[in-house]
C-alpha cells in the first residue's frame, strides 16, 4: 500500500457519500463545482489537466475500491466486518495476556423486509474482554485507514496493515449513514467511554459525533436480546468483561449461512484459537435462499434435536460460562439455533511473540535505501556499522564489519556517506552472505495439542492427527507450518475433503485454489495413506485438512488476505507437515482395515461352527452342544493366535497402536452409540450434550469416547523448563504441554541448518478425565460388522484399539 | 409317493444293504474324526484327495488317466476353507439321511436339501448348485465311495437303441423297440441296477449329439448294421460313459465314436477313451482305452468332396485348445492323432457331423459311416 501524498486544494470530490453533516455539505459544493467545469467544452491543456491532477486519499481510494478490502457484496461485507473486529479483539486480548472471550451479535434491523431482498440492514456488535483502548487513541484506531500497531513491525499478529476495522466502519457509514459506535473500558474500576465515530474519507480522520462516559458496558441492550435468553445472566456478564471494547457497526449486508459465512468464519476461528471462547448471536431472520453449504459439522445436532436437549446444554454451559477457567478442556461447540457457543478448549494463551528486526536477506533494495534514510534522519551521524547491527537481526559486530569492508567502507563510515552504488553492493552482499536464518521465537505455533483440541471441538470425526513443523524461512522471514487432519466420524464420505486454511490463526475463506496450502494438499500423495485422490486434486473422503501458517509476515496474494502466496519454501513445508499427518492417518486406516479383516475372519469361523456341529452330530450321534462349545473355544484361541503377528524370528510383534502415535486422537464410539446404531437410529447422539443433564458438564464423562495420545514425554522436560513464563495466565494446569509445543520453535534455526526432519511436537494430552483421575478406562468391546463395516458391541469381539 | 416294490433280485438287494452299511460306516468315521478332534482340542480337518491336473497321472500301460496319491487338508479354521468344510459336513449329513431312508436324490435335490441360511445370518449354506456338486465329488473321493453308493444321481442324459435287451431294476427293456426316443440312459448303471440280458449287436456307434442320433435311428442304422446306437448329449455324463464301458468290457463290443471335427469333439473322444481329470478316480470304471474315432476327419473335406458351406472357422481359442490336446501325453505319442489335429489346424476350419447333410440327408448313414466301417478307417 502506498503512502499518503500531499493534498491539494482542488475541490473536486471523487467519492460520493461523505460522512458527517458538515463534510457532506462540502462535498455537495464540490460536486457542483465539478459539474460546472465539465459542462464547459473548454479545450484541454496541460494547465487544465493539472487542475484535475490531485492527490487521492487512501480512504477515498478504498471507498471506491471496496472489493479490495473484502466488501464486494453484502454477504461478504458482513463477514469482513465481523472478521476484522474479531481479529482485532483476539490480538488485543492476547497482547494483554487475557484469555479472549468474544461475543458477536448480529441484529436484524429490517426483520420485515421482503423475502427476496438482496441485502438488509444489520447491526453488528463485537464485544471482547480485552484491555480496552485509551480514549485518545480511539479515533486513530477506528477512524483511520492504515493506522495500526502492526504494520511497521515484524511480529506475528492477525492484522497487519491496519485497514480492517476502519474500512468496515467506513463501509457502514457509506451504506447506512450511521457512524460506528465504540465502547471501551480500559480499566475495570472506571467508567467506559462511549464514542461515535464518522470517518472523513478525505482527511482520513475520524470525526467524533458523540463522546460520553457510561456504565453501560457490555451493552444492556444486547443482554436483553431474545436470542440470548437461553444463556441467561452468563451472556455478556460484566464479570466476564471487566475491561474490553465493543464495536458496533450498522451496515447493508446479508446474513446467510454456509460457505464463506460468519458462521463458518467463527467456527474456523474457534478451531485455530482453542483458547478463545466465542459466542455468536444470529439474527432473528436468516436469508436462506441458497442451500446451506455443508459446514464442517452441521450434523444431526444442528438440525435441532429437540428443545429439551438444547436447554439442558444451555444450563450447563451457563455454569461453565461464569467460570471459564473451569470449562472442561475437550469442549464441543454447541449450536443452539439462535446462538452458537464455541467454548474454550484450552486455558493457556498462545506464547507471547517477539518483534524482530528484518533479516538482511529478507529486504529489498528500495527498503534498504529507505531504512538508511530513516536511520540517517533519526540518528544523524550514525555509522553504517551500528546501522547494520541495530536495524537487522542476525548481524553481529563481526558480520557488520565484514559487510562494511566488502563495500569499501570502514566501521566508522557514516550512513550518510554511503554512495548509492555502495548501497547496491551492500544489498548484493546481503544476498550472498552466509547468515544464520532469522530467530524464530517471534512465531507462536498453535501447538499440536491445541490443534487437536481445536479440531476435536469443531469437527466430529473419529480420528485426529496434528503436526507442527519447526520454523523455516522464506525471503528472510521466518514462518512455521502446522497441519491437522480429522477423519471419519460424521464427515461426509463421498465428498472431496475439506481444506481449512489459516494464516496467523485467522481463517482464510476465499480463493482456496489460489492458495499455496491448497496446492500443497493437492500435491501430497494421499494414496500413500490409503485415501482416494483424483489426479492433481484434493483427496476424497471423510477428511478435514487444516493448514496453518504462522509468520511475522504472511505473504498474501492480495489485500483482502484470502490466499497465501505460493512460495516454494512454504509449499514444501506444508507438504512435509501434511505427510506427517498423513502417515498417522495411514497407520490408523491400515489398522482399522486389519481389524475389519480380523473381525471378519472370526465372524466366519463362528458363523459356520454351529452348522458344522449340527451336521457332525447328525452323522455320528455326538452331542452337538459339546462339539459346538469345543469348536467355539478353538475358534477363539485360533483367532487370538492369528492376531499375533510374528516377526521374522518368530517372536511376537508388538503392534503399533495408532492411538499411541504422537499428536493423535482416536475416538471410539460409546456402547450407547453403538446400540443406537444397531437399533437403526440414524441420529448419533452428540455426546457432548448428552451428559449435560448430569450434575457436571464434564464432557469427558462419556469417557470411552476418546483416548488421547500420551506420548511425547521425552519432550516434556525440555518444554517445561522453557515454559515458565508461558504460564503467566496462571490457569495453565499443564504448562509443559504447551511448552513442548513451543520448544522447537524457540530453537534457533541455526542449530538445524537445512532442517529436513522434524518431530511432531506432541506432548501429553491431558484431556482425558479418566486418565486425570488415575482411573483406567474400560474400553468398549467392539466388533466390526463385516457387512456394514460398522462397529457393533460384542462380548467376545476384538477390541478396537 | 409310496415306495414302489421293485423287481430287484433278493441277492442284489442284500448286496445293496451291505454296501450301504459300509458307506454309512465311512460317513460316521468321517464325522467322528471331526467331533473327536473338536472335543480333544485339535483342529478339525478332512483329508481330501486332490482332483486337479497335477494329481492326475497318465497310466500308459492301462491307457487311462488315474488319480495320484496327493491329497490336501480341508480345515475348519482356515478362512478359505471354512465354508467348504461346513458344506462337506452338511452333505455328509444329507447323504447319511438318504442312505438310512433308502432313497436316492438328484444332485440338485441334494443341493436343496443342504441349502438353508446359516443360523443367525443371511448367508446361504449353498448359493448355487455349482457349489454343491464339487463338494459331493470331494465326498466321493474322500470316502472312496462312488456316487451311487452315496445315493446320489445326476440327470438322465443320453439315449440308447439297438439290438440289446437290458434289465433295469428288474424291468426288461428291449432297446429294439424304443420308438423314436430311445432308452434314456440312467445316471447310475451299475450291475446291481442294470444287467445285460440279450445282445446281438456287434459294436456300439456312439454319436455326439441327439440330432445326429435321431438321423441314425430314423434310418434304422442299428438294424441294418446290427449295432447299438448311443449319444451322450455332448460331453457324455458318467452314466453314459459307464454303460459304454460295461458294453465294451462285459460284452466285448467295440465302441466307435462319430464326433465333430473340432477340439471339443476330440476332447470328448479323449474323455471317453482315457477318462477325465476331475473324475480320474473313476477312470477304471469309465475309461474305454479301445474306443475308436471314426470321424469327422480333417481329410473329409477333400475326400467326401464337401462344399464350403461346411466350414466353420477355427477361433483363436480353438487353436489354443487343439494344441493343448495335441500335447496330452496320450496323444503326444500318437502319430495318427498328431496328423489329425495338424490336419484340422492346416484346414483352418471345423466341421460338424451334421454338415454331411450337404451331400444328402442320409449321406452319413448310408455312405459315410458304412464306408468307413468297412474300410476300418478310424483313429485309435
Amino acid at each position: 500500500m502506498s503512502k499518503k501524498g500531499r493534498r491539494m486544494d482542488a475541490p473536486e470530490v471523487l467519492t460520493p457519500p461523505a460522512p458527517s453533516v458538515a463534510s457532506r455539505r462540502e462535498a455537495d459544493a464540490g460536486d457542483d463545482a465539478a459539474r460546472t467545469k465539465r459542462g464547459s467544452p473548454a479545450k484541454v491543456t496541460a494547465e487544465t489537466m493539472a487542475t484535475k491532477q490531485r492527490d487521492i486519499s487512501v480512504s477515498e481510494f478504498f471507498a471506491k475500491n471496496r472489493h479490495l478490502l473484502g466488501f464486494d457484496n453484502p454477504r461478504k461485507a458482513l463477514l469482513t466486518t465481523v472478521k476484522e473486529a474479531v481479529d482485532n479483539s483476539l490480538d488485543a486480548c492476547e497482547e494483554a495476556s487475557i484469555l479472549p472471550d468474544i461475543t458477536v451479535v448480529i441484529e436484524d434491523l429490517q426483520p420485515d423486509r421482503a423475502a427476496g431482498a438482496k441485502a438488509s440492514r444489520y447491526r453488528i456488535t463485537v464485544v471482547d474482554n480485552g484491555p480496552g483502548i485509551v480514549r485518545k487513541q480511539v479515533e486513530n484506531v477506528f477512524g483511520r485507514l492504515l493506522f495500526g500497531s502492526k504494520f511497521h513491525r515484524l511480529k506475528m499478529s492477525r492484522g497487519q496493515q491496519g485497514i480492517g476495522i476502519s474500512a468496515a466502519g467506513m463501509y457502514g457509514l457509506i451504506t447506512t449513514g450511521k457512524p460506528m459506535t465504540i465502547q471501551t473500558r480500559p480499566s475495570a474500576t472506571k467508567q467506559a467511554h462511549h464514542i461515535e465515530l464518522a470517518m472523513n474519507t478525505k482527511t482520513n480522520r475520524a470525526e467524533v459525533t458523540v463522546d460520553e462516559e457510561t456504565d453501560d458496558f457490555p451493552l444492556q441492550r444486547l443482554r436483553s436480546l431474545s436470542q440470548a435468553r437461553e444463556l441467561g445472566d452468563a451472556f455478556l456478564s460484566q464479570g466476564d468483561y471487566p475491561t474490553g471494547t465493543s464495536v458496533t457497526i450498522e451496515l447493508e449486508a446479508k446474513y446467510q449461512r454456509g460457505r464463506g459465512s460468519v458462521d463458518e468464519f467463527l467456527e474456523l476461528t474457534a478451531i485455530a484459537n482453542p483458547h478463545a471462547r466465542i459466542t455468536l448471536v444470529r439474527p432473528t431472520r436468516i436469508t436462506d435462499e441458497e442451500e446451506d453449504a455443508p459446514l464442517i459439522r452441521k450434523g444431526p445436532r444442528a438440525e435441532g434435536r429437540g428443545v429439551s436437549e438444547a436447554e439442558g446444554a444451555t444450563g450447563a454451559d451457563a455454569a461453565s460460562g461464569t467460570t471459564p477457567a473451569d470449562a472442561a478442556p475437550p469442549a464441543m461447540t454447541q449450536d443452539l439455533g439462535s446462538i452458537v457457543v464455541f467454548p474454550r478448549a484450552v486455558n493457556e494463551l498462545p506464547p507471547e511473540t517477539k518483534e524482530i528486526q528484518p533479516h538482511p536477506k529478507g529486504i529489498e533494495l528500495g527498503i534498504l535505501l529507505q531504512m538508511m534514510k530513516d536511520f540517517e534522519a533519526s540518528d544523524r551521524g550514525g555509522t553504517l556499522y551500528t546501522f547494520l547491527q541495530e536495524k537487522f537481526c542476525r548481524v553481529s559486530a563481526g558480520t557488520a564489519a565484514d559487510f562494511c569492508k566488502a563495500i569499501g567502507a570502514t566501521s566508522r563510515t557514516k550512513v550518510s556517506d554511503i554512495e548509492p552504488a555502495q548501497t547496491e553492493l551492500l544489498f548484493k552482499e546481503f544476498q550472498d552472505s552466509k547468515l544464520p536464518p532469522p530467530p524464530t521465537d517471534c512465531l507462536a505455533p498453535i501447538g499440536v495439542q491445541q490443534l487437536l483440541k481445536g479440531m476435536f471441538k469443531g469437527v466430529r470425526a473419529e480420528f485426529y492427527a496434528a503436526s507442527s513443523r519447526e520454523a523455516n524461512v522464506y525471503r528472510g522471514r521466518p514462518f512455521l507450518i502446522e497441519t491437522a487432519i480429522a477423519f471419519g466420524g460424521e464427515l461426509p464420505t463421498e465428498d472431496t475433503s475439506r481444506v481449512i486454511r489459516f494464516a496467523n490463526r485467522v481463517p482464510l475463506l476465499f480463493q482456496q485454489s489460489a492458495c499455496s496450502s491448497f496446492k500443497a494438499v493437492s500435491e501430497t500423495n494421499w494414496k500413500n495413506y490409503d485415501l482416494q485422490q483424483p489426479r492433481g486434486s484434493v483427496p476424497v473422503g471423510p477428511l478435514v485438512i487444516m493448514i496453518h501458517m504462522a509468520s511475522v509476515w504472511v505473504p498474501f496474494t492480495s489485500e483482502s488476505k484470502e490466499a497465501i502466496a505460493d512460495y516454494d519454501e512454504i509449499r514444501k513445508e506444508m507438504k512435509l507437515a501434511l505427510m506427517e499427518c498423513g502417515r498417522k492417518l495411514g497407520t490408523y486406516l491400515r489398522k482399522r482395515a486389519k481389524m475389519k479383516r480380523e473381525a471378519e475372519r472370526r465372524d466366519i469361523f463362528e458363523r459356520y461352527i454351529g452348522e458344522v456341529a449340527q451336521a457332525v452330530a447328525a452323522v455320528d450321534g455326538s452331542d452337538a452342544k459339546k462339539v459346538y462349545d469345543a469348536l467355539l473355544a478353538q475358534a477363539k484361541k485360533r483367532t487370538a493366535i492369528a492376531d499375533l503377528q510374528l516377526d521374522d524370528e518368530g517372536k511376537k510383534v508388538q503392534e503399533e497402536d495408532p492411538a499411541d502415535q504422537e499428536g493423535v486422537i482416536v475416538v471410539e464410539p460409546t456402547p450407547d452409540e453403538l446400540a443406537a446404531k444397531t437399533a437403526g437410529q440414524t441420529a448419533r447422539k452428540p455426546s457432548g450434550i448428552r451428559t449435560k443433564d448430569e450434575d457436571e458438564p464434564a464432557l469427558m464423562d462419556v469417557e470411552p469416547v476418546k483416548r488421547l495420545s500420551a506420548k511425547g514425554k521425552a519432550k516434556r522436560e525440555r518444554g517445561a523448563t522453557k515454559s515458565d513464563k508461558d504460564s503467566k495466565a496462571g490457569k495453565a494446569e499443564k504448562p509443559e504441554a504447551r511448552g513442548a509445543g513451543r520448544a522447537a520453535s524457540r530453537d534457533d534455526l541455526s542449530d538445524i541448518p537445512g532442517t529436513k526432519q522434524t518431530k511432531a511436537e506432541a506432548a501429553a494430552l491431558t484431556i482425558n478425565a479418566a486418565q486425570r483421575s488415575g482411573e483406567k478406562i474400560e474400553k468398549p468391546r467392539l466388533r466390526l460388522d463385516p457387512k456394514t463395516g460398522k462397529m457393533r458391541p460384542a462380548d467376545d469381539g476384538p477390541k478396537l484399539f | 409317493m409310496a415306495k414302489r416294490k421293485d423287481n430287484t433280485s433278493p441277492a442284489i438287494t442284500k448286496r445293496i444293504k451291505e454296501r450301504d452299511a459300509k458307506t454309512l460306516g465311512k460317513l460316521v468315521g468321517l464325522a467322528q474324526s471331526v467331533s473327536k478332534s473338536a472335543l480333544s482340542g485339535r483342529e478339525p480337518k478332512v483329508e481330501i484327495p486332490t482332483r486337479t491336473k497335477s494329481n492326475t497321472l497318465w497310466n500308459k500301460k492301462r491307457g487311462i488317466l488315474e488319480m495320484g496319491d496327493a491329497s490336501s487338508d480341508r480345515e475348519l479354521f482356515n478362512l478359505n476353507q471354512a465354508k467348504q468344510f461346513m458344506q462337506t459336513m452338511l452333505h455328509a449329513s444329507t447323504i447319511k439321511d438318504l442312505i438310512e431312508r433308502e432313497k436316492t436324490s438328484s444332485l440338485r435335490g441334494v443341493f436343496y436339501k443342504a441349502k438353508h441360511t446359516v443360523a443367525g445370518t443371511k448367508e446361504n449354506t449353498f448359493d448355487r448348485q455349482e457349489e454343491s456338486d464339487p463338494i459331493l465329488e470331494d465326498l466321493e473321493v474322500t470316502l472312496g465311495s462312488l456316487r451311487e453308493e452315496l445315493h446320489v444321481f445326476a440327470e438322465n442324459r443320453g439315449s440308447m437303441v439297438g439290438n440289446i435287451t437290458v434289465t433295469d431294476k428288474g424291468d426288461d427293456i428291449d432297446c429294439r423297440r424304443m420308438g423314436s426316443g430311445g432308452y434314456a440312459m440312467p445316471s447310475i448303471v451299475e450291475p446291481d441296477i442294470i444287467q445285460f440280458k440279450k445282445c446281438e449287436a456287434k459294436f456300439v456307434l456312439h454319436v455326439e449329439k441327439g440330432t445326429v442320433w435321431n438321423r441314425f435311428n430314423e434310418d434304422r442304422f442299428w438294424e441294418e448294421h446290427n449295432c447299438i446306437l448311443t449319444h451322450g448329449a455332448g460331453q457324455p455324463p458318467r452314466g453314459c460313459r459307464r454303460l459304454l464301458q460295461r458294453l465294451n468290457q462285459e460284452l466285448k463290443l467295440p465302441i466307435i465314436c462319430l464326433l465333430d471335427c473340432d477340439p471339443w469333439g476330440h476332447y470328448i473322444y479323449s474323455v471317453i477313451k482315457q477318462g477325465s481329470i476331475s473324475l480320474a478316480f473313476e477312470s477304471s470304471r469309465l475309461a474305454i482305452p479301445e474306443a475308436r474315432f471314426l470321424g469327422i476327419r480333417a481329410k473329409d473335406y477333400d475326400e467326401c468332396d464337401l462344399g464350403d458351406s461346411v466350414k466353420i472357422d477355427l477361433t483363436e481359442n480353438d487353436i489354443k485348445r487343439a494344441n493343448e490336446i495335441a500335447a496330452y501325453p496320450w496323444f503326444e505319442s500318437n502319430k495318427q492323432w498328431q496328423r489329425e489335429i495338424k490336419g484340422m489346424l492346416d484346414n483352418g476350419f471345423k466341421m460338424e457331423v451334421e454338415s454331411l447333410i450337404t451331400k444328402d440327408i442320409s449321406y452319413v448313414t448310408e455312405e459315410y459311416v458304412p464306408q468307413r466301417l468297412k474300410a476300418k478307417d478310424w483313429l485309435e
